[in-house]
């Protein structure tokens, strides 16, 4: 039974329907990428997932569980984890504290603040310093560390390489090297298409809200990938320039 | 010596609008709301003591117990009731709900408990009239010193709960960003709830405070309220030391009032708060969030 | 106004429709049939007219402030006194009672000007407590004014040299005139370039602002057009009850009756707080015996509607039928080649649902 499955999912800004119909599910140990350009709606897709929007139609199931109706909080307590666009960090607490918030949700594991200092060393002379005050980087660790710190059974990574420094971002994988060693399931939205592909085990491509190729990453080729992304072979099969 | 004097008593009084202006400054930090029914809310605790002292014959300070455990819950259900829904709605709607609130609460204690004023000050015991004479001319009231301690000790257990909790973190996590809190696992719901009754309880005990030393009656809220925005606009929203310091401020620009001609106590801090408002545009300790 | 084509199709930019058109037009023709009400009806119903026109100002001036600038103000009640205690003491200064309330009328929004300097300094809650002390300190300054009857209160005996009749007859046809004056102004602001600024203000202050919008103008315009009404609110009541009293007239009870009226009737509609004031008048008519328990429900049925109907009976009526009687907003018809309730923003062909019309109705107001 898959760890984590989407079904039917749509999802609205208003008017505009962002996610449309999309279903996947993920197995324990699995790492899912999604990939898919600016305004495809995987980060609208992660927070309805983690529990941030609510869903106009689908389900979420967690671990065999409906989690479609439960607060975002409750989520988390079930072991789902979001790692949000843009980091989110609370600016006037320390790194400490931001770790400390999350620990608050009272689930049980490995992860507590002095394990996720061995996991992200850079973080251990930071542990007083204001979040506000971090570089990109720095701020990056620590709210992967948050959401780490819940324990939780299924990671979501929404974009960690946003608007870091190239060598910021080989440091982050370098720390994420040992989640993605250590069987958890994850689901990486990332820009980044090669190194999504380095990382994953299945990858998933959106576009305009809805699921335009999906498989494992041993079998599709990048060239593939880059034709779903930019939703260029849809473009060819129907013939004539796409709608507004 | 006059001065020294009227400086001195107000100290004493701003350790009591510091203490009527916490709730007010948490609420803010924490959810951006200003509750127009503050004042109104610190009447009622202060009503509900006296009721306990008039039904039971108990000590004041005994009957404030069960006072603020019951306002406690009141700001509970309160924020879950009819805060909750008003913050989804815009920044409007907080303003109006709270100000009808405000005119149900005063006018049902004005049905309920008739327009006579009530005090705490007797059954309260030798408190309500001991003083310390420091000089001949200076006089410090127990009641006054009480005042100011149970409003710094109010102030510090505050802090110490915002800085070393993980309580007081959750309320500060969700104050800078509630979307983010709930996505590493605060129940947002539970921390403002939590929120509005401190605040509420710390209005009742006010309230109580302010039924020792002088008298309340059931129109006395508006006048609270407009006494606690004073003391935290001129220290700063935001910042609970700033509040402290803001009713300091406010307590003495009142008793040098009330020097020049007694009735013009209050106008001397409205005129202060004017004058803050005038020259700088918000207060002396502005800050974002819940600051400590 | 020039169009350009969109997509080969020239959109018809509109401000009246049929029914705004007749609606307006018996407005008119009410309000001329009402001036003739103190020569034909009986002074009661005169005298409980006037009442109801000073409801319908005061709400029509709150509402001016916070659904058409965002701004709460729960001090209002400071204009009120002033446009009341102006006016005897102009009186006592040896004008004309009628020319003297005028005067104050003026007077007020002359205060306004002062003041929003220092209150427009401020937003939401904190400048909804800002006015509520600015009143206080009028109402503080005057009750310890003896010249002006102190905390007992005074009465303008300068009207005894008019007989009753006549008295109640000047007294509605200077409410009537100022009701009808301060509305029309107000519809006449809103459908300028000033009122379209205002509703910009009122949606996302920070925004209008990054467009070009002078917000500070465009509320202190607002903030001293309501001083004015309420200097006229205060001093019609004045001439309407004779009595007044600086607990009473200062008091932030005026601001519970605003709010209840303009909650109910319809919060940023023209048309929502005379529905308000006419509901308040049947209330106070029907239970205001009640005393207490009076209040407490006013204060429970506005708290009710804020939560439950946050656009009023009127706003929810515009909202669902897309009606509107006084308009104020821009209609743009024949964009899509749709007949009915026009240009909508919904994508990949599903059909206008009722939201459509509430998010036009928004986009135009």
């Amino acid at each position: 039974m898959s760890l984590l499955s989407v079904e039917q999912l749509d999802v609205r800004h208003g008017l505009l329907k962002a996610v449309r119909d999309v279903s996947f599910s993920i197995n324990e140990g699995e790492i899912l990428a999604l990939v898919g350009a600016n305004g495809a709606g995987k980060t609208t897709l992660m927070r309805a997932i983690a529990g941030a929007h609510r869903p106009a139609g689908g389900r979420v199931v967690l671990d065999g569980r409906d989690v479609t109706h439960m607060s975002a909080h409750k989520r988390v307590r079930a072991g789902l984890a979001l790692v949000p666009e843009g980091r989110r960090l609370f600016a006037e607490l320390t790194v400490e504290e931001n770790l400390l918030v999350a620990a608050a949700s009272g689930r049980s594991g490995e992860w507590s603040v002095g394990t996720v200092m061995e996991a992200f060393p850079l973080l251990k002379p930071l542990r007083t310093k204001r979040a506000a005050t971090l570089s990109g980087g720095e701020q990056q660790a620590t709210a992967i560390g948050r959401a780490l710190m819940t324990n939780p059974r299924v990671l979501l990574l929404d974009e960690v390489s946003l608007g870091l420094a190239p060598v910021a971002v080989e440091t982050v994988y370098r720390s994420l090297q040992t989640l993605i060693e250590g069987r958890s399931t994850i689901v990486l939205v990332e820009q980044d298409l090669r190194r999504a592909l380095r990382v994953a085990g299945r990858v998933i491509c959106m576009l305009e809200g809805k699921i335009v190729l999906e498989g494992s990453t041993a079998e599709l080729s990048i060239e593939e990938i880059t034709e779903a992304y930019f939703g260029l072979k849809s473009r060819q099969q129907i013939g004539g320039g796409s709608g507004p | 010596m006059t001065v020294l004097n009227a400086v001195i008593q107000g100290i004493m009084l701003g350790g009591f609008y510091a203490l009527l202006a916490t709730g007010l400054s948490l609420i803010f930090g924490v959810m951006r709301i200003i509750n127009l029914a503050h004042g109104s809310l610190a009447v009622l605790g202060a009503f509900l003591a006296w009721w306990v002292v008039d039904k039971t014959g108990i000590s004041p300070f005994l009957a404030l117990i069960p006072a603020l455990v019951v306002m406690f819950g009141v700001g509970y259900a309160l924020q879950l009731g009819m805060l909750e829904r008003s913050l989804r709605s815009g920044p409007l709607i907080p303003l109006l709900t709270t100000f009808g609130l405000a005119v149900v609460v005063d006018n049902a204690l004005l049905g309920v408990f008739t327009p006579d004023v009530r005090s705490l000050g007797g059954p309260a015991g030798k408190v309500t009239i001991a003083s310390w004479a420091i000089t001949d001319q200076i006089a410090v009231s127990a009641i006054g010193m009480l005042i100011l301690g149970v409003a710094a000790a109010v102030l510090l257990g505050l802090h110490f709960f915002l800085a070393r909790t993980g309580m007081g973190r959750s309320m500060r996590a969700t104050a800078q960003d509630p979307d983010t809190a709930e996505l590493v696992g605060v129940d947002s719901r539970a921390v403002y709830a939590r929120a509005v009754g401190i605040a509420t309880a710390t209005a009742a005990l006010a309230g109580f405070f302010l039924a020792v030393r002088a008298v309340v009656e059931p129109s006395s809220g508006p006048t609270q309220l407009i006494f606690a925005f004073e003391a935290v606009v001129i220290g700063g929203f935001g910042s609970l030391w700033g509040t402290l310091v803001g009713g300091l401020i406010l307590g003495v620009a009142q008793t040098l009032g009330a020097l020049v001609d007694p009735h013009y106590a209050n106008l001397g801090g409205h005129l202060v708060f004017l004058a803050v408002l005038a020259f700088r545009g918000r207060g002396i300790f502005e800050a974002r969030g819940v600051s400590t | 106004m020039g169009t350009a084509p969109v997509g080969g199709v020239r959109p018809n930019v509109q401000r009246w429709t049929r029914l705004s058109r007749a609606f307006v037009g018996s407005v008119v023709g009410v309000a001329v049939l009402l001036a003739f009400v103190p020569v034909t009806l009986s002074a009661n119903v005169t005298q409980k007219l006037t009442a109801f026109f000073i409801l319908v100002m005061l709400a029509t001036m709150w509402n001016a402030l916070a659904g058409y600038g965002g701004l709460v103000s729960v001090g209002q009640q400071a204009y009120i006194g002033i446009g009341a205690y102006g006016t005897v003491w102009l009186a006592h200064q040896g004008v004309s009672p009628y020319p003297a309330m005028m005067l104050a009328t003026l007077f007020s929004g002359v205060v306004a000007v002062v003041f929003s300097f220092l209150l427009l300094r401020l937003r939401g809650g904190q400048f909804a407590i800002a006015t509520w002390v600015v009143a206080e300190v009028f109402r503080v300054v005057v009750s310890l004014d003896k010249g002006l009857g102190a905390g007992t209160g005074i009465s303008l005996i300068e009207l005894n040299r008019y007989d009753l009749a006549q008295r109640q007859a000047y007294t509605y046809w200077l409410t009537l005139f100022c009701a009808v004056a301060l509305m029309a102004a107000l519809f006449v602001l809103l459908r300028s370039r000033l009122g379209a600024s205002l509703q910009a203000i009122r949606d996302d202050e920070d925004a209008a602002a990054s467009v070009g919008v002078r917000v500070l103008w465009g509320k202190r315009v607002l903030y001293v057009f309501a001083g004015l009404g309420c200097g006229a609110v205060g001093a019609t009541m004045l001439a309407n009850t004779l009595f007044i009293q600086p607990n009473s007239v200062f008091g932030v009870n005026w601001m519970a009756f605003a709010i209840f009226m303009v909650l109910v009737g319809g919060l940023g509609t023209i048309e929502g707080p005379v529905i308000g004031a006419a509901a308040l008048f049947l209330i106070q008519d029907w239970f205001s015996d009640l005393g207490v328990w009076y209040l407490i429900g006013l204060g429970v049925v506005a708290i009710l509607f804020a939560l439950l109907l946050p656009r009023g009976v009127w706003g929810t009526i515009e909202g669902r039928f897309g009606i509107q009687l006084m308009p104020v907003g821009y209609r743009v018809r024949g964009l899509l080649k749709r007949e009915g309730r026009g240009a909508s923003a919904t994508e990949g062909g599903d059909p206008p649902r009722p939201a459509d019309a509430e998010d036009q109705q928004a986009a135009e107001k």
